[in-house]
C-alpha cells in the first residue's frame, strides 16, 4: 500500500503539471488523431491540378528525359511517383528553391500529342498545417523556439502519468473501473479520467517518451557526443557513410519500370509509392525509393525508405527498410512506429485516431474535475458562493483553447475547397483562418463564462465541422461551378466530420442544459453567482 | 531502530523538479554512456545503435523527474542525485580506462 502522505504530494503534482500542461495536449492529440487521415485530407483538400491524366510508368523514362531537357533546373533532383492520385497527379515531379523548403513543386506530363506538359503542383498546405498544429502544441511560433516548448510540455506530460498512476493505485485496489453512474456528476467525470487513464496509459507512455525525443534529439546527440563518445557524435555517424558510386560518365540510368521491377524481385512485400533521385554536391546520382509494408512498422510516418542504385535498381541501403532492418534500426524505428502508429494498416490507424480523441478528453475532462473539485470543497466549507477568479479563468481557457482548436481545425478544412484558386498564399490563409477562430474562441469563452461560452462553442464545433461534409456536397450539387470532389475513399472523411458535428451538438445541448439547471455556484452555470457588491 | 517517518509534500517541489530536471538527464546521460561502451555492441556499434542510446535518455530521464520528489527534501535530491551521477560517470570513466 502507498503511503497517503506519498499520495497527496502526487495528487498536487499532477494537478498543477496537469494544469499547465493539459490545454497543449489538448491541441497536439486533436490535431495528433486528425493526422491519422493525413493522407485523405490532402485528397480531400487539393485541387485538380489541370495536368493531363499522368502517364504510365512504362512512359516515366522518357517523360523525366524530355522534362529535364525543358527544364535543367530539375536536374539536381525529381522524383517519379510509382502511385500517382489526385493529390499527387503527375508521373515526374520536382521541385525548385530550398530543398528542404521548396519554394514550388512542378509536374510533368505528356498531351494527346505526346509533348511535354508542365504545370506547378497546388498540393493543398491545410493537411500539413494540422501535421504543425500536432508538432508544436497548437504554437504558432518558429519551429526551433516551438520545438523546446514542445519538451518541456512533454516532459510534464511524462510527470503527469507517473502521478495519475500512482494517485490511482489506491482506489484501483479498492473499486477497480466501477464507472459510479449516478447524481454525482464530478465522480463519474473523474472515474472516466480514471478509467481512460489506464487503458489507455501504454498509448500515453509511448506518446510522452517519444515527444520527448523528438523535441530533443540534436540536443541530447550533441550532449553525447561531447560527454560519453570517443571522437565526439560525428564519429558515430561516420561509421555509416556510403558514398554513391562511382560511374563512367554518359552511363544510362535504369528506367523507373526497370526500377520497380528489380526493387520489387529483392523486397516482394514492399509496396513501391515513390522513386527520388538527388545529386550530391560531387555531382553523383543517389536513388531513394519510398513505400509501404503492411505489418511491419516503418520509419516515415506512412512509408519506410531504402536507397537504390539508379543505374541497376539494386538496394544500396535497407536500414530503413521495413522487414529487412538490422537489429539496432529495427529497435529504434519501432518506437517511431508506434508514434505513427503505422505498423498494421488501417484497423491500427483507426484505433489511434480513436485513442488521440480519447487523449484530447482526458486533458479537458482533468481541468474540469479540477474546477468542480474545488467548487465542491469550497460549498461544503462556506455554502454555495460565487466562483473565485481562478477557476472562471481556467473554466473560460479549457474551454476557448480547446473547443477553439478543434472549430478552428474544422473550418479552416472546410475552407480549402473554397480558396483554392484565390490568387494568395493558401498557406497563410489556412493558417490565418485556424487562429482567427481560436483566438474568437478564447475571447467568447471569457466574455460569456464557460457554461454558456462551452454551449456557444460547441454549436461552433458542430457547424463548421458539418461545413466539411456540406462543402463535398456542394460541389455535388454545384457540379463545374463548386467545389471538385474525389469521391471514392476520401467519402470516410466527410462521414466522420458528419458523425463529429453530431456529436457536438449533442454536448452542445447537454452543456446547456447543465447551465441552465445545474448548480448555480458552478462555473458551467448559465448566470453564475456573482459576489455581492458589498 | 526504527526511524522517524518524514511525511512528503509537494512543499519543496522547485528545488526537487529543478534536481531532477538537471542531474536527472545527466544522469540519464551517463548510463546511456554506460550502455553505449559496455552494453552489446560496444562502442562502435553502428548508427542504428547511437540512435537507441539516444532514445534510451528519454526513459530514464522522464523516470527520475518523475520519482525525484520521493527524496525527503531539495537538498537531499541534490545530494542523492549528485552522488548518482559521480558513481555513473566514475564507471563510465573507470570503465573506458579498463578497456583502453
Amino acid at each position: 500500500m502507498i503511503r497517503t502522505d506519498i499520495v497527496k504530494m502526487y495528487k498536487d503534482i499532477h494537478t498543477w503539471v496537469g494544469i499547465v500542461s493539459g490545454l497543449c495536449l489538448f491541441i497536439a492529440f486533436y490535431a495528433g488523431a486528425l493526422t491519422m487521415f493525413e493522407g485523405p485530407i490532402q485528397r480531400w483538400a487539393t485541387a485538380p491540378s489541370g495536368l493531363p491524366d499522368a502517364v504510365s510508368l512504362d512512359r516515366a523514362e522518357a517523360l523525366v528525359d524530355a522534362a529535364l531537357a525543358e527544364h535543367p533546373e530539375a536536374a539536381r533532383g525529381w522524383r517519379v511517383h510509382v502511385e500517382t492520385g489526385p493529390e499527387s497527379p503527375a508521373r515526374v515531379s520536382w521541385d525548385i528553391g530550398h530543398p528542404r523548403h521548396p519554394d514550388a513543386t512542378f509536374g510533368a506530363a505528356f498531351d494527346a500529342e505526346g509533348h511535354l506538359v508542365t504545370a506547378e503542383l497546388n498540393a493543398s498546405p491545410v493537411a500539413q498545417l494540422i501535421d504543425t498544429l500536432h508538432q508544436q502544441v497548437g504554437l504558432p511560433l518558429d519551429h526551433e523556439i516551438a520545438m523546446p516548448i514542445m519538451g518541456a510540455i512533454a516532459l510534464l506530460y511524462a510527470i503527469a502519468l507517473v502521478s495519475g498512476v500512482i494517485i490511482i493505485i489506491p482506489s484501483l485496489l479498492k473499486d477497480a473501473f466501477n464507472l459510479r453512474l449516478g447524481k454525482n456528476l464530478k465522480r463519474l467525470w473523474l472515474d472516466v479520467h480514471n478509467a481512460l487513464g489506464i487503458f489507455s496509459l501504454p498509448f500515453h507512455i509511448i506518446m510522452a517518451l517519444s515527444a520527448v525525443i523528438f523535441a530533443f534529439h540534436d540536443q541530447i546527440y550533441d550532449i553525447q557526443g561531447e560527454t560519453i563518445y570517443e571522437g565526439g557524435i560525428a564519429a558515430q555517424w561516420a561509421q555509416d557513410v556510403h558514398e554513391d558510386p562511382d560511374v563512367a560518365p554518359g552511363t544510362p540510368l535504369a528506367a523507373p519500370s526497370a526500377v520497380v521491377a528489380r526493387l520489387a524481385e529483392q523486397a516482394p512485400d514492399f509496396h513501391i509509392l515513390t522513386l527520388q533521385y538527388a545529386r550530391d554536391r560531387d555531382g553523383h546520382l543517389g536513388g531513394r525509393v519510398m513505400g509501404r509494408s503492411v505489418g511491419h512498422g516503418m520509419r516515415g510516418p506512412t512509408y519506410g525508405i531504402a536507397e537504390f542504385d539508379p543505374y541497376t535498381g539494386d538496394f544500396t541501403h535497407v536500414d530503413y527498410l521495413p522487414g529487412q532492418q538490422p537489429r539496432w534500426e529495427s529497435i529504434v524505428t519501432s518506437f517511431f512506429a508506434l508514434h505513427f502508429g503505422n505498423f498494421g494498416g488501417e484497423p491500427v490507424r483507426w484505433g489511434y485516431f480513436v485513442f488521440g480523441l480519447a487523449g484530447a478528453f482526458l486533458f479537458y475532462s482533468g481541468n474540469l474535475i479540477w474546477i468542480e473539485a474545488r467548487r465542491k470543497r469550497l460549498t461544503k466549507r462556506h455554502g454555495a458562493r460565487p466562483q473565485t477568479r481562478t477557476t472562471r479563468v481556467l473554466g473560460a481557457l479549457t474551454v476557448g483553447v480547446s473547443l477553439g482548436s478543434i472549430a478552428g481545425m474544422s473550418l479552416t478544412l472546410a475552407a480549402a475547397k473554397w480558396i483554392s484558386a484565390w490568387p494568395v498564399d493558401l498557406e497563410v490563409v489556412h493558417t490565418g483562418l485556424y487562429y482567427a477562430v481560436f483566438v474568437a474562441a478564447i475571447l467568447w469563452a471569457f466574455r460569456r463564462g464557460a457554461g454558456q461560452g462551452g454551449a456557444d462553442l460547441l454549436w461552433l464545433c458542430a457547424a463548421t465541422t458539418l461545413l466539411i461534409p456540406l462543402s463535398s456536397l456542394a460541389g455535388a450539387l454545384m457540379g463545374e461551378a463548386g467545389p471538385w470532389n474525389w469521391g471514392g475513399p476520401v467519402l470516410v472523411l466527410d462521414a466522420v466530420a458528419l458523425a463529429g458535428a453530431a456529436g457536438f451538438a449533442v454536448l452542445a445541448r447537454i452543456t446547456r442544459k447543465r447551465a441552465l439547471t445545474g448548480p448555480q455556484d458552478s462555473v458551467w452555470a448559465a448566470q453564475p453567482l456573482q459576489a455581492d457588491p458589498a | 531502530m526504527s526511524r522517524a517517518v518524514v511525511k512528503l509534500t509537494s512543499r519543496d517541489w522547485f528545488p526537487k523538479a529543478a534536481a531532477g530536471l538537471i542531474l536527472g538527464f545527466t544522469l540519464a546521460i551517463g548510463l546511456s554512456g554506460l550502455f553505449a561502451w559496455f552494453g552489446p555492441g560496444g562502442h562502435w556499434g553502428g548508427t542504428g545503435k547511437t540512435q537507441l542510446t539516444m532514445w534510451l535518455v528519454a526513459p530514464l530521464w522522464c523516470g527520475v523527474l518523475s520519482f525525484v520528489f520521493l527524496f525527503r527534501s531539495g537538498l537531499r535530491a541534490w545530494l542523492g542525485l549528485g552522488a548518482a551521477n559521480l558513481l555513473v560517470f566514475g564507471l563510465l570513466w573507470g570503465g573506458r580506462l579498463l578497456l583502453a
